[in-house]
């Protein structure tokens, strides 16, 4: 394989992975917020919560966006491969997303009169997000443990991708995302609704370790490649951080909600986030498409992917800086004084 | 057998129906962005009030359309994988790179500045608000660029080429494939579409609170009558463009997908002295247009611009390569009489305004609120007359419809169907009727524009787009 064929998909493979990334640190705490609507009961203490992310999550959403066109773009044939395989889970998730934008756009619109209640809407939001998650993890659960395809085409059944293993993938993810949105309010509220997450959060990491720590072995066990990929020397040298930092980010997320730090649980929990996303790709790595299609497989042609770079490094370190911008004007603590009801 | 073409059109029809929904709101986006930023900059140029009052009126109805068009855009970014596997396959080098693209120019840029535009009236300086609605603005034309380049790119395909073996098109020359044939014609159609269809909306939502004033025996406030006059200017003078460009469309249609032409006019066999005709029943099976009604030699001089030029028939192409001619006939004429019905109600205004009686005539409001959908129903008639006049290709000439579905199980795509229309009607119904409630309120007068000091109060420093007209507000609104 010649040097741009072999390294364009690589490069890919990484923008990719942030992307994916980017979105699951991004959503995850939107989604969060809408799965706590299930703890906090309060209707101001719920305004407080949508306040935070108003303005900027509809930039979050559009990282998902971005990984699909991606996908489609540079990876077709992972892109034309996985969504068929995984199409129930797929359109239920799009579906939860439509529920869960509007409902949170329309809890607010519909209180029209004094008094009125939103609670069917706050209702969608919250089942919107729950079900989203689940999704997601059931979604990447599936991907773990393979897809059959046939000449580089899916070729399974419609619910191929629901075992024990994706189940458990959607709980975790449900799991992680109520403590990434418990995190994030953590740091940008204050009073009787940040101690309210300070008490969730705590659960919230033990169920969610455990979930780490059940998803990890099993995974070693769907196939014996995955397995080496963590035993076998040299292997081990570079993957045995990966849990030993997963360790110490728990100390320092319990040390910090101890300490009731603002900031420390949300930054401990993203760095679990990125361990265990980061250990899923070295999992499959270099598959796309596990157990058979590698990302040279599923790639489009090389001027289609250096045709997307060239836009790509000059366009996404703009997107990024105006993505910044937009969070520094909407910093600081949100307070009931901010609502507006 | 049965169950594959069964899942076919189960797939064509999915797709169509979330396309169909999703189409409204871009469109939507496109024409309010740009109203909202017309809107703050005479604001900001003039000074006067009423420009701001109509800003933060539009606003809230932007940040709801918005939202519905983020999410459900969302699924039509993964419905080409879900329905269209084997299509994303083979076009994903050219048409997922367009994507991309759109995604990275357009999408985070409009969300991304969207949170200053609809909450940072009081946390950045006016400069910077008006170059965040410039930016959302921009945003949602740079999107309708790119998508209508990859459409355009799939109704006339150029600067390709076929892998052999794999079937797959790759990328040869971008410029051709981006500024294909009918791309040019493609947007500047869709653009004027967006928006008319706007004006329309916001002229019917003008004329309906004017009939309410009279009602009352009241003169319609300053908002009102702003609202209408500019509204009536879009119809003026952007429906007669919206003729010319759509006959340009209609004569380069005619040049590359010459079946399409001949399905939408319900012509079989090719003349040289055609008809136009204005009703019909096309059909496929007996290749003959029933109770046909037609204007001797229209047709040739309409695409042709001459009296005797040459208009194709069906029967030039082989059956399996014919388009549904009985959908396309009824929707491109349906779209058709709607513009000239936006023309007329764009003279007709001109006319009262030259009177003198434009906000007082009862006659035109009442037919401005009629008339308030008309837009977004010819924009969806086009956009069916296009679509499926482009069957049965997904790539016109080359790849198949029938070749690019999914290997997707019929009781899958049956099951997610019935979700997709449940959710779809309850949800964006439930959108139009939030729409419709928010609009029955006038907008207010004496609404707070972006502070010019920075260090305002905490308070109404997040002012929220959805708060109601009449309730309280933090920043206090004036009487209405």
């Amino acid at each position: 394989m010649d040097g741009a064929a072999y390294w364009l998909p690589v490069i890919w493979g990484v923008i990719l992975a942030a992307a994916i990334m980017i979105y699951i640190v991004l959503d995850g705490f939107d989604l969060g917020i809408g799965i706590l609507f299930a703890f906090e009961r309060r209707r101001d203490s719920r305004d407080i919560m949508v306040n935070t992310i108003a303005p900027v999550w509809d930039g979050n959403e559009t990282w998902m966006v971005f990984g699909g066109a991606v996908l489609y773009g540079v990876f077709p044939g992972a892109y034309s491969t996985l969504l068929p395989a995984l199409y129930l889970p797929v359109v239920t998730m799009l579906l939860a997303l439509i529920f869960r934008g509007v409902a949170f756009e329309f809890r607010v619109l519909t209180r029209i009169g004094a008094g009125s209640r939103s609670t069917f809407w706050d209702f969608g939001f919250m089942a919107g997000s729950v079900i989203v998650a689940f999704c997601q993890g059931a979604i990447v659960g599936g991907v773990i443990q393979g897809v059959s395809t046939t000449e580089g085409s899916f070729s399974g059944g419609p619910i191929d991708w629901l075992t024990p293993f994706s189940v458990l993938c959607g709980v975790s993810v449900v799991l992680g995302y109520a403590l990434l949105g418990a995190c994030w309010l953590i740091w940008r509220t204050e009073g009787a609704l940040q101690q309210h997450c300070r008490v969730w959060a705590l659960p919230l990491a033990l169920t969610l370790l455990a979930c780490i720590v059940a998803v990890s072995i099993w995974t070693t066990q769907l196939h014996a490649p995955y397995l080496r990929r963590w035993i076998a020397w040299p292997n081990i040298m570079i993957v045995a951080p990966v849990p030993i930092l997963v360790g110490v980010l728990t100390v320092i997320f319990m040390w910090g909600l101890r300490n009731r730090h603002h900031i420390t649980p949300f930054l401990c929990t993203l760095g679990l986030f990125f361990l265990s996303f980061s250990g899923l790709g070295i999992t499959v790595w270099p598959h796309a498409v596990p157990p058979g299609l590698t990302l040279w497989d599923v790639s489009s042609p090389p001027s289609s992917q250096a045709f997307e770079l060239v836009g790509t490094a000059i366009l996404l370190p703009v997107i990024l800086a105006y993505t910044v911008y937009s969070y520094r004007v909407f910093r600081g603590k949100v307070t009931a004084a901010d609502s507006y009801h | 057998m049965v169950s594959t073409a069964t899942a076919l059109l189960l797939a064509r029809f999915q797709f169509a129906f979330t396309v169909g929904f999703h189409i409204v709101f871009p469109a939507f986006s496109i024409g309010l962005a740009a109203y909202l930023a017309v809107l703050e900059g005479t604001w900001l140029k003039t000074g006067r009030q009423v420009y701001l009052d109509l800003y933060q009126y539009w606003l809230k109805v932007f940040s709801i359309v918005f939202a519905m068009g983020v999410v459900s855009g969302l699924v039509m970014s993964y419905e080409f994988g879900t329905n269209w596997s084997v299509f994303s396959r083979k076009a994903g080098p050219i048409t997922g790179v367009l994507l991309s693209y759109e995604v990275m120019t357009a999408f985070f840029l409009e969300a991304g500045f969207l949170g200053v535009m609809l909450f940072g009236m009081n946390k950045v300086g006016r400069g910077l608000h008006f170059a965040a609605t410039c930016l959302v603005s921009l945003g949602t034309l740079i999107s309708m660029t790119w998508i209508l380049a990859s459409n355009s790119w799939m109704q006339t395909p150029r600067g390709y080429m076929i892998e052999p073996g794999t079937g797959r098109f790759l990328p040869a020359d971008w410029l051709a494939i981006i500024f294909n044939p009918s791309f040019p014609f493609r947007l500047l159609h869709m653009g004027l579409a967006a928006f008319l269809s706007v004006a329309f909306v916001v002229g019917a939502t003008a004329a309906g609170h004017m009939l309410a004033a009279r009602r009352r025996g009241e003169r319609a406030s300053e908002p009102v009558r702003v609202m209408f006059s500019m509204a009536m200017w879009m119809a003026t003078i952007v429906a007669p463009l919206q003729l010319v460009a759509g006959d340009m469309h209609g004569l380069n249609t005619l040049e590359h997908q010459p079946a399409k032409i001949a399905a939408m006019e319900g012509d079989w066999t090719s003349e040289d002295h055609a008809p136009e005709l204005l009703f019909g029943i096309p059909n496929m099976k007996t290749e003959h247009t029933d109770y046909a009604v037609g204007i001797p030699l229209l047709g040739s001089l309409i695409l042709t611009h001459s009296l005797d030029g040459k208009v194709p028939g069906m029967k030039d192409f082989p059956a399996q390569d014919r388009p549904p001619s009985y959908v396309i006939f009824f929707t491109f004429r349906i779209m058709v009489a709607l513009g000239m019905a936006m023309i007329g109600m764009g003279l007709w205004s001109l006319i009262l305004r030259r009177r003198g009686q434009i906000y007082d005539s009862a006659g035109l409001h009442r037919a401005a609120v009629v008339m308030a959908p008309v837009g977004f129903v010819a924009l969806l008639c086009g956009w069916v007359t296009t679509e499926v006049g482009r069957q049965p290709w997904t790539v016109y000439g080359l790849l198949r419809t029938e070749n690019s579905v999914s290997p997707i199980m019929l009781p899958s795509m049956a099951l997610t169907m019935t979700a997709f229309v449940v959710v779809y009607f309850f949800v964006f119904g439930s959108g139009l009727i939030l729409l419709v409630r928010m609009l029955r309120h006038a907008p207010q007068t004496g609404e707070q524009g972006p502070s010019t000091d920075n260090s305002t109060s905490v308070l109404g420093a997040r002012s929220h787009p959805h708060e109601l007209p009449g309730h309280d507000t933090p920043h206090g609104s004036g009487p209405a």
